[in-house]
C-alpha cells in the first residue's frame, strides 16, 4: 500500500502534464490577440527562466536529503559546519541575478502592455481606424454600447480584427472585472470611474468573456460573447444590431437595470448618445471627466440623477 | 425587542444545515456528558478556560485551530464536490449558500484556524525557548485567547441563526454594502473579525514584550533562537498592519450601520479605497502566518541534521527583509483596477524581491542538511515537503507579480492554486511539523511517527491532485468563485481537483488518528518523553521536562551561545543549574475575567448583528465594568514555595537518571 500509492499517484501527475503539455488548447495560452501573444511569451519567458532554478532546487533537495540519511555512514559528516560566506554570497546572488532579469522584463512589460496605451494600427491593416467601445457592467449582464455607430447589445460584442479595440468601462452596479481571455488583459469596471483597455483581435472567432470580480448570486451566469469578424462580417453584425426594433433610452435603460440572471442576447439599433457618461456622472453627483483635458465636467443630466442613491 | 431577529432567521428548511445542526448537538452532548460523567467540570474551569499559563492557552489555541480546520475542511470538500457535479447543471449548492460557503472557508482558515495555530505555537514554545517563566502580561494572552474564541464562536452561530456573508472572505464593497448585502451575513463577518483582531493585537505587543525584555541572562539578539526571530517578525508585522484591518473593516461597518459613504457607490465612496486598507493588511498577513512556519522549520532542520543552521545571520536578515518588504506590495493585489505603469512596476518589483530572501532561506536550509546526518521523522517528512511545494507556489507567486502577466493570471483558477501552494505548503506544513515536532514537549508523550507520515503523504500527494489541476483550469480562463459551468474542458480537472480534496481528507484522518492514538497510549512506559529532549535538541526548551513545570525553568538559564542547549550539553554545564539552592518563584494567578470578557463579546458581537441595541449597550457597559474592576484587584499573584519547586526538580533529575541507568 505506502508503495503503491505514491507511484499511483506520479503516473496519474505525470500524466496530467502530458496532457496540458500536448493541448496547449488552454485559452491563456492560446492567444487570438496581440495583446494575449505578447502575455503569453512573457509569461512562458520568465516562468522558464525561474524554472532554470525550481527544477534544480527541487532535485537538490531530494538528492541532499537521501545522500545525508542517518543510515548513510560513507557521506561527510561536518556537525559544526554552519557559515561560509562564498555560499551565502551565492545563494544571495543567484536569487538577486535571477529577480534582476524578471524586473528588468517587468518594467519593460509594465510600459508595453498597460491596458490604458492605445493600440497602434497593425501593419496588414495600416490605415485601420481603432474602434471604440463603451462597456457597462450590470447586475448580472454585460451593455456594449458602440458610440461610433450609435448602437448597443447585450451579452454579446463584435469586433473587426486586426483593428485597435479602445474600451471605456464602468459599472452601473457592482465592482466587476472584464475579461476575453483570449484577447488578453482584463480590468476593474467600477460605478463611478471609467477605466480603459486596448485589445486587438487577429483571428475571426467566437470568444468568451465574463466577469473576473466576484459579484453576487448572478455571478457564475455574468458571460458574453466576443465576437471577431472580418471586416464584412462585423458590417452585417451591424446591420443585424440595427435591423432591431429596440431603442435605448431612459426608459429601455431603467428596465435593463434591474437585477438579471442570464439574459438573452439583445440588441439596440439606436442610443441615447450621453447614456455612458451619463452613467458615470450620476455616482459623481453629475459631474463626468472629458476624456480628452482630463478635466471634470457637469453633464447636465437630470435622468439618472441619484436613482440608486438613498438606500 | 429581538432587533431584527425573528423565528424566520433560523434556516430549518435547509436539510445540509438541519444535519450539520444536529451533529453539532450530539457531539456537544456527548462532550458535554462526558466531562460530567467523569466529574472534570471544576479541572476544566479552574484548570483551563481560567489558566493564565502560556502552555495551556498554546494548547486551547491548537485546539480551537484544528475545530476549525474541520470547519474550514469541510467547507471545502463542499466546494471541490460542488464544482466536480456542477458542469452544465446547478449542482447541488445554490449561488446563495454555496456563496457562504467560500466565503466562510477563507474566513475561517486564516483567522481562525492559521491565526489560531500560529498564537498557539508563539504560547506554546516562545517563552520557553527565550528561558522566561511566562509572558509578559499573563492576564492579556488569556483575554487574546478568549477574543479569538468570541470570534470563531460568532462565525459559527452564523450556520444556525441568520446566514453568513456572501461577499469573499475580505468583503470587497460595494458588494458587501447595505445596498447589495442587505442581510445580517457582513454583519456577522465584521463583528467576527474585529473582536478577533483586538485579541490578535494583544498577542503581538505580548509576545514582542516579551521577547525584548524577559529573555535569560546572555541571550543576546544574535543567540535568540531562530523561531523565536520568526515571531519577532511577525509580531511587527501584525501591530503595523492590524489596525489597517480593524479601521477597513470599521470604516465598511460605520456605512451599513450609520449610513456612511466610505465605500458605496455613490456620495463619493471609493472602492478601491476598501481595497487599498485591507491589502496593506492582506498582503503582510500571509507573511505573518508564513514567516513563524519557516521558524518551525529553521527549528527542525538543525535537530534532525545534527547540525547547527547553516547561515543563522542571514537567516535573520532575510525573515526582517520580508518583514520590512511585506509592507510595500499590497497593490499587486489589484494591478487591473487601472493604475498606471509605473506604480504598476514599483509594486510588481517590490514582490518579487522578496522572492530573493525566500529563496536565501530554502538554501540555508539545504545547506543545514547538506553534511548532515539526517533522521528521517514526521517533522523532516513535513519539511521536506515543504520545500518542493513551496519553492513551486514561490515561482507561481513571482509570475502572478508581473503586472502583465497578472492582466490574464488575477482571480483566475491560477491565483488560487497559487495561494493555497504557499498556505498549505507553507503555512499548513509548517505548523504541522512543528506540531510534531513539540508534541512530547507540551504534552510529555510522545506521538505516533509512523501515522505522522502517512498524513503527510496523503496531504503532499493530496495536494498535488487537488491544486496542479487548478493551475490548469486557470490558463484555461476559469476564474474563482464560480459556483456552475458549461466548459467541458474544465470538467476533468475539477473532478481530480475533487479527488485530491478527499485524498486530504485521508491525510486528515490519519492526523487526527495520531493525535488520538497518542492521547489513547499516552500512559504507555514507552510513549513518555521522560528526559524532556527527546530528539537532542538545541534550543532551550529542550532542557526542561516535558511537560515543563508551571514555572518552567526554576533556574532562569544562563546562556552561553547560539543554540545554548546544544553548547552546555557538549560542554557539560548544567543548564537546569541543580547544585544551586532553590527559590521562591512568584507566578500570576489564574483568572476568569478573559474568559468573562470572551463570552460577553459574543454576546455584543450577536446583539449588533441583529440590532438589538439594549443587549448591546448591557453588554458593552458589563464589559467595561468588568475591565475596570480586575484594575482594582492585587492580589493577582502567588508563590510556588522553594520546597515544592524542590521537589519538582528532585522528581525530575531521579527521573533522568534512571532513565540514564537504563
Amino acid at each position: 500500500m505506502k508503495k503503491i500509492l505514491p507511484k499511483v499517484l506520479l503516473s496519474v501527475m505525470g500524466s496530467m502534464f502530458a496532457i496540458v503539455l500536448s493541448g496547449c488548447k488552454l485559452v491563456v495560452l492560446d492567444p487570438k490577440g496581440t495583446i494575449g501573444l505578447q502575455e503569453k511569451s512573457l509569461i512562458m519567458m520568465t516562468a522558464g527562466a525561474m524554472l532554470c532554478i525550481v527544477i534544480p532546487v527541487i532535485i537538490a533537495t531530494i538528492i541532499v536529503a537521501w545522500r545525508y540519511r542517518k543510515s548513510n555512514t560513507n557521506s561527510t559528516y561536518a556537525p559544526k559546519w554552519d557559515f561560509s560566506y562564498t555560499l551565502e554570497t551565492i545563494i544571495w546572488g543567484v536569487p538577486m541575478c535571477l529577480i534582476a532579469f524578471i524586473a528588468y522584463h517587468t518594467y519593460i512589460s509594465s510600459h508595453k502592455l498597460d491596458p490604458y496605451k492605445p493600440i497602434l494600427a497593425p501593419a496588414n491593416n495600416p490605415h485601420a481606424k481603432p474602434i471604440n467601445l463603451q462597456v457597462i457592467a450590470l447586475n448580472w449582464k454585460w451593455l456594449f454600447i458602440y458610440p461610433d455607430y450609435g448602437i448597443a447589445s447585450v451579452n454579446e460584442m463584435a469586433v473587426p480584427i486586426n483593428t485597435p479595440i479602445a474600451f471605456r468601462l464602468t459599472s452601473d452596479a457592482v465592482m466587476n472585472s472584464f475579461w476575453i481571455p483570449q484577447l488578453g488583459s482584463q480590468v476593474y469596471v467600477m460605478a463611478g470611474m471609467q477605466t480603459q483597455l486596448h485589445l486587438m483581435a487577429i483571428e475571426q472567432g467566437n470568444y468568451a468573456g465574463l466577469t473576473n470580480n466576484y459579484s453576487g448570486s448572478g455571478y457564475s451566469d455574468m458571460k458574453f460573447r466576443a465576437l471577431a469578424k472580418d471586416d464584412k462580417g462585423f458590417q452585417d453584425w451591424v446591420s443585424k444590431v440595427r435591423a432591431s426594433s429596440n431603442q435605448l433610452n431612459d426608459k429601455t435603460y431603467a428596465k435593463l437595470h434591474i437585477e438579471s440572471i442570464k439574459n438573452p442576447v439583445e440588441y439596440y439599433a439606436r442610443v441615447e448618445p450621453a447614456l455612458f457618461d451619463n452613467i458615470v456622472a450620476k455616482y459623481n453627483n453629475g459631474m463626468v471627466m472629458d476624456k480628452i483635458t482630463g478635466k471634470m465636467i457637469y453633464t447636465g443630466s437630470t435622468h439618472f440623477s441619484n436613482t440608486q442613491a438613498g438606500e | 425587542m429581538l432587533g431584527k431577529l425573528t423565528l424566520s432567521a433560523i434556516p430549518y428548511n435547509v436539510p445540509i444545515l438541519v444535519g450539520t445542526f444536529i451533529g453539532v448537538v450530539v457531539i456537544g452532548l456527548a462532550v458535554l456528558g462526558a466531562i460530567t460523567y467523569y466529574g472534570k467540570w471544576g479541572v476544566l474551569f479552574k484548570n483551563w478556560l481560567f489558566s493564565v499559563d502560556h502552555k495551556r492557552i498554546g494548547i486551547m489555541y491548537i485546539v480551537l485551530a484544528l475545530i476549525m480546520l474541520f470547519r474550514g475542511f469541510t467547507d471545502a470538500l463542499m466546494m471541490r464536490t460542488q464544482q466536480a457535479l456542477a458542469y452544465n447543471s446547478p449542482g447541488y449548492l445554490p449561488p446563495s449558500h454555496y456563496d457562504q460557503i467560500f466565503t466562510a472557508h477563507g474566513t475561517i482558515m486564516i483567522f481562525f484556524m492559521a491565526m489560531a495555530f500560529m498564537q498557539g505555537l508563539f504560547n506554546l514554545i516562545v517563552p520557553l525557548q527565550i528561558g522566561a517563566r511566562d509572558v509578559a502580561f499573563p492576564f492579556i494572552n488569556s483575554l487574546s485567547f478568549w477574543l479569538t474564541t468570541a470570534g470563531a464562536i460568532l462565525v459559527n452561530i452564523s450556520l444556525f441563526i441568520g446566514d453568513f456573508s456572501t461577499a469573499g472572505w475580505l468583503a470587497y464593497p460595494p458588494v458587501s454594502e447595505l445596498q447589495f448585502s442587505p442581510g445580517v451575513g457582513v454583519d456577522y463577518y465584521i463583528w467576527a473579525i474585529e473582536i478577533s483582531g483586538i485579541g490578535t493585537v494583544l498577542t503581538a505587543v505580548n509576545f514582542l514584550t516579551t521577547i525584548t525584555k524577559m529573555r535569560a541572562p546572555g541571550m543576546t539578539w544574535m543567540r535568540i533562537p531562530i523561531f523565536t526571530w520568526t515571531v519577532i517578525a511577525s509580531c511587527i508585522m501584525i501591530f503595523t498592519t492590524f489596525p489597517a484591518l480593524t479601521v477597513a473593516i470599521g470604516e465598511l461597518a460605520l456605512d451599513r450601520y450609520l449610513g456612511m459613504h466610505f465605500f458605496t457607490n455613490e456620495a463619493g465612496g471609493n472602492v478601491m479605497l476598501f481595497l487599498n486598507l485591507i491589502w496593506a493588511w492582506g498582503h503582510p498577513e500571509v507573511y505573518i502566518l508564513v514567516i513563524p512556519a519557516f521558524g518551525c522549520f529553521s527549528e527542525i532542520v538543525p535537530v534532525f541534521s545534527k547540525k547547527p543552521l547553516f547561515g543563522y545571520p542571514t537567516m535573520v536578515y532575510a525573515t526582517m527583509a520580508i518583514t520590512i518588504l511585506s509592507l510595500f506590495v499590497w497593490v499587486h493585489h489589484f494591478f487591473t483596477m487601472g493604475a498606471g505603469a509605473n506604480v504598476n512596476t514599483f509594486f510588481g518589483i517590490m514582490t518579487m524581491i522578496i522572492a530573493i530572501p525566500t529563496g536565501v532561506k530554502i538554501f540555508n536550509w539545504l545547506f543545514t542538511m547538506y553534511r548532515g546526518r539526517i533522521d528521517f521523522t514526521a517533522p523532516m517528512y513535513w519539511t521536506i515537503g515543504f520545500i518542493i511545494v513551496f519553492v513551486i507556489g514561490g515561482m507561481t507567486g513571482v509570475m502572478l507579480s508581473i503586472p502583465a502577466s497578472d492582466f490574464v493570471l488575477h482571480n483566475s483558477e491560477f491565483l488560487v492554486a497559487h495561494f493555497h501552494n504557499t498556505i498549505i505548503g507553507g503555512v499548513y506544513f509548517g505548523y504541522i511539523a512543528g506540531m510534531n515536532f513539540w508534541f512530547s514537549k507540551v504534552t510529555g508523550f510522545k506521538i505516533s511517527q509512523k501515522l505522522g507520515k502517512a498524513a503527510f503523504f496523503f496531504w503532499f500527494f493530496g495536494f498535488f491532485l487537488a491544486f496542479m489541476p487548478l493551475y490548469v483550469t486557470g490558463f484555461d480562463g476559469m476564474v474563482r468563485r464560480l459556483n456552475h459551468y458549461d466548459n467541458p474542458e474544465w470538467h476533468i480537472w475539477l473532478q481530480i481537483a475533487c479527488l485530491g480534496a478527499f485524498c486530504i481528507l485521508v491525510g486528515i484522518v490519519c492526523q487526527l488518528a495520531q493525535l488520538f492514538l497518542a492521547i489513547i497510549n499516552a500512559k504507555k512506559p514507552e510513549n513518555i518523553d521522560v528526559t524532556g529532549d527527546p530528539w537532542d535538541g538545541r534550543s532551550l526548551e529542550w532542557s526542561t521536562s516535558s511537560p515543563a513545570p508551571s514555572y518552567n525553568f526554576a533556574h532562569i538559564p544562563i546562556v552561553h551561545s547560539r543554540d545554548a542547549y546544544a553548547y552546555d550539553k557538549e560542554h557539560g554545564i548544567d543548564t537546569r543549574r541543580t547544585s544551586e539552592p532553590y527559590h521562591d518563584i512568584v507566578m500570576p494567578k489564574n483568572t476568569s475575567t478573559g474568559f468573562w470578557i470572551g463570552i460577553i463579546s459574543i454576546v455584543l458581537g450577536f446583539s449588533a448583528v441583529w440590532h438589538i441595541w439594549w443587549l448591546f449597550i448591557i453588554s458593552g457597559v458589563i464589559i467595561l465594568a468588568i475591565v475596570i474592576g480586575y484594575s482594582f484587584i492585587d492580589d493577582k499573584e502567588f508563590i510556588i514555595p522553594a520546597s515544592e519547586v524542590e521537589r519538582i526538580e528532585k522528581e525530575y533529575s531521579r527521573k533522568l537518571m534512571t532513565q540514564v541507568a537504563e
